[in-house]
């Protein structure tokens, strides 16, 4: 018996994209951009140099950081944040669901489904600030715009996954109880809300989470909140302060975010 | 199954007496929470301001149409320095996130006592920092200008890729790692040959969608005088100039919406 005679072959790992004119195009083209991006990008090194200093005294701010001076200050504007979490959660959750459920397409008539898919992307389209820049000029300066703000951005938020997660329920379920000869709402409430809800507590959660962090931007702009206080700070080049306050946001959203893991998983 | 005897009959019941109660005392303390909250915030709102909303509205609107198309020509430059921000950002923060990911995951990280614990917390406080928390510190030291802007947006998104890379490795087949590590392999070649090909679709996928995320993100860094379409939204609000704003805000949403659809294209064609 011959063994045909073939010369050893090196095995090699395969490439993540098959094709290789793609995966050839693809490189150029990122090279070609990046050097274009780096050829354009102005960046002025003396002043960066200059800044190096100031940047070491903000980073030796953290230790240690000046809670007590302005204590009352960051106590105020936390409440502030946390209140304005609270209602905004709220009311864009509960303005959501309509949304929501409207951006459907397997629940939703057409035009219904265009107009709510329609909010749904102005709504994400714009970040949080741009949205609160008019928000407090409608409304004026203060909390109630904020809630506003975080609460539109919410429905952006919360309205597409809500309506994804429809849209990918089982029509068996929701069928059968239409089948019972249940009405419209008795149908939503009882077909296809026991479907989506452990996911969407869950995501209720997460998005009380997003909305306390967003809640420390909008201030920057006017819409109350830990925001205006951390701007302040800054303005004022007093960093320990500054320090202080960015140590207390990252032990909130902590402490937000392991008790509502927890809550999720008891809910589920 | 819940079951209500009424008038000698047995009705079904969603829930029994007992979940029943405890279900409107759930939403009686959540009523009573939010109730609570609104007063606070209706204390510190002056209401003329609210109620004068519909009229400030309809005379903002009557000011922003038509858009100004003729200023497109001086906001090339900041859209593609919006661009550049987002894209390089999240070029940095993908690099910076993959050894802190590696740090993270359970089954990879050199130690579970120290190092683990360091880059989940690097991790938090990067996600907790919102980018323009983030812009606002860096324009005080380095300066104002696109590097503030693509570092915030790179520091920012280190968080997030590293947390979804983190959970990817931590989901992987020990199996194969197993089978490439039978083989004698190094540690370098088992995570070469063992894990880093299980992770590299999941990997491609975070990166484009942060990078849609960022897109939008670096619309607003110029607020701050980081940089990007931002910084002439600013100058054309502060100088009242609605036409142009609303020039400003199309290109924004036409921006964020051909962003989005790349990003799913190039994320369909990976999973």
């Amino acid at each position: 018996m011959s063994i045909a005679a073939t010369s050893p072959r090196r095995w090699k790992k395969p490439p993540m994209i098959q094709r290789a004119w793609l995966r050839w195009s693809l490189a150029l083209g990122a090279a070609i951009y990046l050097a274009l991006a780096l050829g354009t990008t102005e960046v002025n090194w003396t002043r960066v140099w200059e800044g190096l200093p100031r940047g070491v005294k903000f980073f030796s701010a953290f230790f240690p950081p000046d809670f007590v001076s302005r204590w009352s200050e960051i106590a105020e504007g936390i409440e502030e944040s946390l209140w304005m979490t609270v209602i905004s959660t709220v009311i864009g959750i509960a303005l959501s669901i309509p949304v929501g459920i409207g951006a459907a397409k397997n629940i939703a008539p057409a035009p219904v489904y265009y107009f709510c898919r329609g909010i749904l992307a102005v709504s994400r389209s714009f970040q949080e600030v741009i949205l609160a820049i008019f928000f407090v000029k409608l409304f004026g300066f203060g909390p109630f715009a904020g809630c506003v703000t975080l609460a539109f951005a919410t429905i952006g938020f919360y309205g597409k996954l809500l309506a994804e997660d429809i849209e990918d329920m089982d029509p068996g379920q929701a069928e059968a109880v239409r089948a019972t000869g249940a009405g419209w709402l008795q149908w939503i409430n009882y077909g296809v809300q026991p479907q989506v809800m452990p996911r969407m507590i869950g995501l209720g959660l997460y998005r009380f989470d997003i909305n306390f962090r967003e809640s420390a931007v909008v201030g920057i702009v006017g819409g109350g909140g830990i925001g205006a206080t951390l701007n302040t700070a800054f303005d004022r080049y007093e960093f320990d302060s500054a320090a202080a306050i960015l140590l207390v946001i990252i032990a909130i959203v902590m402490v937000v975010e392991y008790s509502s893991g927890y809550l999720r998983r008891w809910v589920q | 199954m819940a079951v209500a005897i009424r008038n000698g009959t047995k009705v079904w019941q969603r829930r029994d007496r007992k979940a029943q109660f405890a279900t409107w005392g759930v939403y009686l303390v959540g009523a009573a929470i939010f109730i609570y909250c609104w007063n606070l915030i209706s204390d510190k709102t002056i209401w003329a301001f609210v109620l004068d909303a519909p009229t400030q509205a309809a005379d903002l609107g009557a000011r922003m149409v038509p858009p100004d198309w003729g200023s497109i020509h001086g906001l090339w430059r900041p859209i593609w320095d919006t661009l550049n921000i987002a894209t390089m950002g999240t070029v940095i923060a993908v690099i910076l996130a993959v050894p802190v990911a590696y740090c993270a995951a359970r089954n990879t990280t050199p130690s579970v006592t120290f190092v683990r614990p360091l880059a989940l917390f690097v991790i938090v406080s990067s996600r907790s920092i919102n980018s323009l928390i983030w812009a606002l510190m860096l324009v005080t030291i380095i300066g104002p200008g696109v590097l503030a802007g693509i570092l915030s947006i790179a520091l920012r998104s280190i968080g997030f890729c590293a947390k979804l890379l983190y959970e990817a490795i931590e989901e992987i087949d020990e199996s194969q790692v197993e089978a490439v590590r039978a083989t004698g392999a190094s540690g370098a070649q088992v995570t070469a040959y063992g894990i880093v090909p299980q992770v590299l679709p999941a990997f491609a996928g975070i990166s484009v969608f942060r990078w849609d995320i960022n897109i939008r993100e670096s619309t607003v860094l110029g607020l701050v005088g980081a940089g990007g379409i931002g910084l002439p939204l600013n100058a054309a609000i502060t100088t009242l100039a609605w036409t142009q704003v609303s020039l400003i805000l199309l290109i924004i949403i036409a921006t964020v919406v051909v962003s989005e659809w790349v990003s799913a294209k190039v994320r369909h064609a990976i999973i």
